[in-house]
């Protein structure tokens, strides 16, 4: 990469780091030491979890954040503020529900001063280019989903950006509608015919990566770093069975499972006090039982492949990979190199009525969930059996980021109150063994 | 799911502790307050210290509670009104088709004009006993709250989630049962919050209605409004900056004591289910919910009120009531039938009324004139607040730390009763020899323009993150920033702060366009003025007359400018 003329280079992101403050602690890092760069020409994925902080580093990327350390040089000078030549599409479409589809592909346009007769004609250009010729004078709520993207396509292209940044644009679209977008962003960018330089998108559908970019770069979580980087040698249009692509696909799942079964955990803290220093996802005990049930029958058989299980179920690597490390941390099943394997306890909670299934789950969680274990030891110990969750959340606060923290707490409430560990008072925000059989 | 007693009963956890002694004091300080007050209305009118104030300051703490308990007693009628007349007008379509105009018609009455005839109509009640004077003000407070109240209810009660209302018939909840446990929860987070911007203007009537003046004879109730008007008669500066410590000092109270944590628990009967950003807990809630001895008395309270609920009552099958049937045709015909005769004959009253004390077309006009410039005032006065408000509320708003800190102090603000502050302006006007057409017309807003603001901070706070991104990505800055994407944005909000506003300044120009210090008198141009000066003439015609106007002007303002605008924004300006 190093051999290219800076001429090329659109974009360099270098040790760029992003931390949220917080004054008890140390900065909590969101992301740490990431290095980018992006030349002419290339689509660029940036692929990982929620929380890895790819959508953070795009909104660096397209000055709408300033990060806390590093440098973003945007076509050879130093980045500050909302940069020119840069055009965003987002996940929410972000289509003002007051402008006609006209109207909002001319706002660029518009703030750039242009006048009215040639705001219109590269309007109508960009509108007939991707496909919503017909539609100017409708408002956004009359459209669907996808022709709403098509409007947060054309807004952005209207203005000839060099970098096209895309925010998980197709992600809060349907299956099919995605795939028709996907296609056709593909044509127009192998044809030559979008006004723009270089993509840089974000995802965390695996195989959306790998259908469109030029080059992958695979995010781990908590802190968010560049853990690996790919480049894709397929052609456009490329076919999702060649086994080559499925090879791919299968590749970055491995990759974003291999540490799956120890989280990314102690990165920022030292092992002391390492139990709580684990975010949990809050994952539904619904999900798990059936993740576990699904896994357990035919065609499975305790073991399976995580592609084949995420396409059998309709689910994302996104949406799956956290329900196989919830999984894993309790220890009822085993997440590594792209397969999850029933545990022996994983087989028991399968047969298991409903009574046993949470004295299965209650044994996994207060063996592998020190959190969990933490609440209620504490309520074992006090004399009216109550404790506040505002002190655990403080607890988890000082590893975590506020909203982490929440997260985790909201999972040890929910499997803890599946469990039957504990109840737990909204209202009064308060645990106690209420309700709750205690077994001596 | 009957409560078993809790495990921890038996381990004395229920002992008393600090929070029920500070808890106890308040509930009991209240009590005897009360008790304290209460004989006092039953006095006859002429007894030497029934109706007296004076201006000493130690005074205040009765005449302030006097004032609480009058808008307490209001909102308590305001509540049965509600959840009587609410009910009657959603599930009767008959009855429906009367109380849902006429509630919107009384939104719009200026009731500062009638305070003549209900003072006369509750003095005959009571002759000669305080209580008449009492009912009289309680009245107007009513009258100032209970209507958007009970509006709030029947919008809630037409609009119930259709899937709750068929599994309340699939398990055969009785029409009782059904109002408890669907129709009442469902109807509560608009019914606090109206009760809220109730309770707020009912201070600025509580205030205005204690010292009541009727044709030559003029009377005070004891209170904070009373105490202000005989400190304008006696020219007492040091007395009025003591009625607005007393009453910042009340609604401070209110606030914090009832307000507060009333809309913390009216959120629990939300309708999501996810759990959205909720604002921590007021103390007050949190001292409530941490006594222990109160709150088994709570709880007692509670099963009481929760056994009511589910007593399995018929209520009277009315049509919205579990299936349809089809209206008859001869109850239909009857009921049209008698309204129109009710309808009719009211004409007729009303024109012989007008006719036997003449009034004439030319006082029409004269009123109808006068309330065109009174109309001139509100208009400029909303258009100049929200010049002034808009951008400082979208400053605000956009900036979470700050929105919600204003908020709790604008929403305070919009509760002063404003014309505590009246002298004030008064006094400035007198010593400078100003223009009262120009000058009094500020008071109009005083109290109201908290209303536009408040609405913009909270449309500013709720604009969409990905709509500011991407106006910044697109760098959309300067004037086409505020047209194509904020001011849009705000807009549904601004209407309804600014429909209120607007609402409040009518009313308002009653008490504003007419002004007193001891000797000096400042009069304003316009409809408010003139139902004032009617009214300390005595001159009942002209009264009816004004406030007919007004309202006319207040109902066509509402249905000529503000509804289209409301409907235009939630059309197009909503997702």
């Amino acid at each position: 990469m190093d051999g290219k003329t800076s001429l090329t280079t659109l974009l360099q992101v270098t040790g760029c780091r992003q931390a949220y403050h917080k004054d008890s602690t140390s900065d909590l890092l969101v992301l740490d030491d990431v290095n980018l760069t992006l030349n002419s020409g290339e689509i660029v994925g940036l692929l990982g979890r929620s929380g890895s902080g790819k959508s953070t580093l795009l909104r660096i990327v397209s000055g709408l954040l300033k990060p806390t350390a590093g440098d973003v040089t945007w076509r050879g000078k130093k980045l500050s503020g909302p940069a020119d030549g840069v055009a965003m599409v987002f996940q929410s479409f972000a289509l003002f529900p007051w402008l006609t589809v006209a109207e909002n592909v001319e706002l660029g346009l518009e703030a750039q001063g242009l006048p009215k007769a040639e705001r219109e004609e590269r309007a109508e250009a960009a509108i007939d280019l991707i496909g919503l010729g017909g539609y100017e004078s409708a408002y956004p709520k009359e459209l669907s989903g996808g022709m709403r993207q098509r409007v947060g396509l054309a807004r952005a292209l209207v203005v000839h950006p060099d970098l096209l940044l895309m925010d998980e644009p197709f992600s809060a679209l349907d299956v099919l509608t995605a795939e028709t977008l996907r296609t056709d962003l593909i044509d127009l960018w192998s044809e030559g015919k979008l006004p723009i330089k270089s993509v840089l998108m974000v995802t965390h559908n695996i195989e959306e990566a790998v259908l469109m970019c030029d080059r992958i770069l695979v995010f781990s979580s908590n802190p968010g770093r560049v853990a690996s980087e790919l480049v894709v040698p397929f052609a456009h249009p490329r076919n999702r069975l060649d086994p080559a692509f499925r090879q791919m696909v299968d590749d970055i799942y491995a990759l974003m499972t291999r540490r799956a079964p120890k989280p990314a955990v102690a990165v920022q803290t030292p092992a002391a006090e390492a139990g709580f220093s684990t975010p949990l996802q809050p994952i539904s005990t619904n999900l798990m039982a059936g993740l576990i049930e699904t896994l357990a029958a035919p065609p499975y058989d305790g073991h399976a492949d995580l592609p084949a299980l995420a396409a059998g179920l309709q689910l994302e690597a996104d949406e799956l990979l956290p329900m196989g490390e919830a999984l894993s941390l309790l220890k009822l099943a085993d997440l590594a190199d792209g397969d999850l394997h029933l545990t022996e306890a994983g087989k028991q909670f399968a047969e298991a009525g409903t009574d046993d299934r949470k004295t299965i789950f209650a044994a996994a969680l207060r063996a592998h969930v020190p959190l969990v274990a933490a609440i209620r030891r504490t309520l074992d110990e006090r004399w009216n059996h109550r404790a506040s969750a505002v002190r655990f959340r403080d607890e988890l606060e000082d590893h975590m980021s506020p909203d982490y923290a929440e997260e985790t707490l909201r999972a040890a409430i929910a499997w803890g109150r599946y469990a039957e560990l504990y109840s737990y008072d909204e209202e009064a925000a308060q645990f106690s063994l209420e309700d709750i059989e205690t077994v001596a | 799911m009957s409560r078993s007693l809790p495990a921890s009963l038996t381990a004395g956890r229920r002992l008393p502790n600090v929070w029920d002694a500070l808890a106890t004091a308040c509930v009991f300080a209240g009590l005897v307050a009360l008790v304290h007050v209460t004989p006092a209305t039953l006095q006859p009118i002429d007894a030497p210290d029934a109706v007296a104030v004076t201006l000493d300051p130690a005074n205040l703490p009765e005449y302030a509670l006097r004032t609480t308990l009058r808008m307490f007693a209001a909102l308590f009628a305001s509540l049965v009104f509600t959840f009587t007349v609410a009910p009657l007008a959603a599930k009767s379509r008959r009855a429906g088709l009367i109380l849902v105009p006429m509630l919107d018609i009384l939104q719009s009455v200026p009731i500062l004009g009638f305070l003549t005839f209900t003072t006369a109509f509750f003095m005959s009640l009571f002759p000669g006993k305080v209580a008449g004077l009492e009912l009289a003000a309680i009245f107007a407070v009513f009258t100032s709250q209970a209507w958007n109240m009970a509006f709030s209810m029947y919008q809630s009660l037409t609009t119930l989630p259709p899937d709750l209302v068929e599994a309340t018939r699939a398990f055969q909840l009785s029409g009782w049962q059904r109002f408890w446990k669907l129709e009442v929860p469902f109807a509560m987070p608009g019914l606090v919050w109206n009760m809220m911007l109730s309770m707020s203007g009912g201070w600025f009537f509580v205030v205005a209605s204690e010292a009541i003046t009727l044709g030559d004879k003029s009377w005070t109730l004891p209170g904070i409004g009373s105490y202000v008007s005989v400190a304008l008669d006696q020219r007492s500066m040091s007395a009025i900056w003591w009625a607005i410590l007393a009453m910042f000092v009340v609604i401070l109270a209110y606030d914090q004591l009832l307000f507060r944590p009333l809309v913390a628990w009216s959120a629990k009967f939300r309708m999501e289910l996810t759990a959205g950003a909720v604002a921590e807990d007021p103390w007050v809630l949190k001292l409530l919910r941490r006594t222990r001895v109160l709150s088994v008395v709570l709880e007692w309270v509670g099963d009481v009120f929760a056994g009511i609920g589910r007593l399995r009552l018929q209520m009277p099958q009315m049509g919205g009531d579990g299936a349809p049937r089809p209206p008859s045709k001869l109850g239909d015909a009857v009921f049209l039938a008698v309204a129109g005769a009710v309808a009719a004959w009211a004409v007729y009253l009303i024109f012989n009324y007008v006719a036997s004390h003449d009034v004439g077309l030319a006082d029409l006009g004269e009123a109808v004139g006068l309330g065109l410039i009174t109309m001139l005032r509100v208009v400029v006065l909303i258009a100049l607040a929200s010049l002034l408000w808009v951008p400082i509320g979208v400053y605000i708003g956009l900036r979470p730390e700050w929105a919600k800190r204003v908020q709790v102090v604008v929403q305070f603000a919009a509760a002063f009763p404003a014309n505590l502050f009246f002298p004030v302006f008064v006094i400035l006007i007198v010593r400078y020899h100003g223009n009262s057409d120009i000058w009094l017309t500020p008071l109009m807003i005083l109290g109201t323009q908290w209303y536009i603001l408040f609405n913009v901070i909270a449309g500013a706070s709720a604009f969409p993150g990905d709509l500011q991104e991407a106006a910044k990505n697109f760098h959309v800055g300067g004037l086409l920033w505020w047209r194509r994407v904020i001011l849009p944005g705000i807009f549904p909000y601004f209407v309804t702060g600014a429909i209120t506003a607007s609402g409040g300044s009518w009313n308002a120009a009653i008490v504003a366009e007419v002004a007193t210090w001891g000797d000096d008198k400042l009069q304003a141009h316009g409809l408010g003025a003139y139902i004032a000066q009617a009214t300390t003439d005595g001159n009942f015609a002209k009264v009816v007359l004004g406030v007919a106007v007004m309202s006319a002007f207040v109902l066509g303002f509402n249905r000529v400018l503000w509804r289209p605008l409301y409907a235009f924004a939630t059309r197009r300006l909503t997702l």
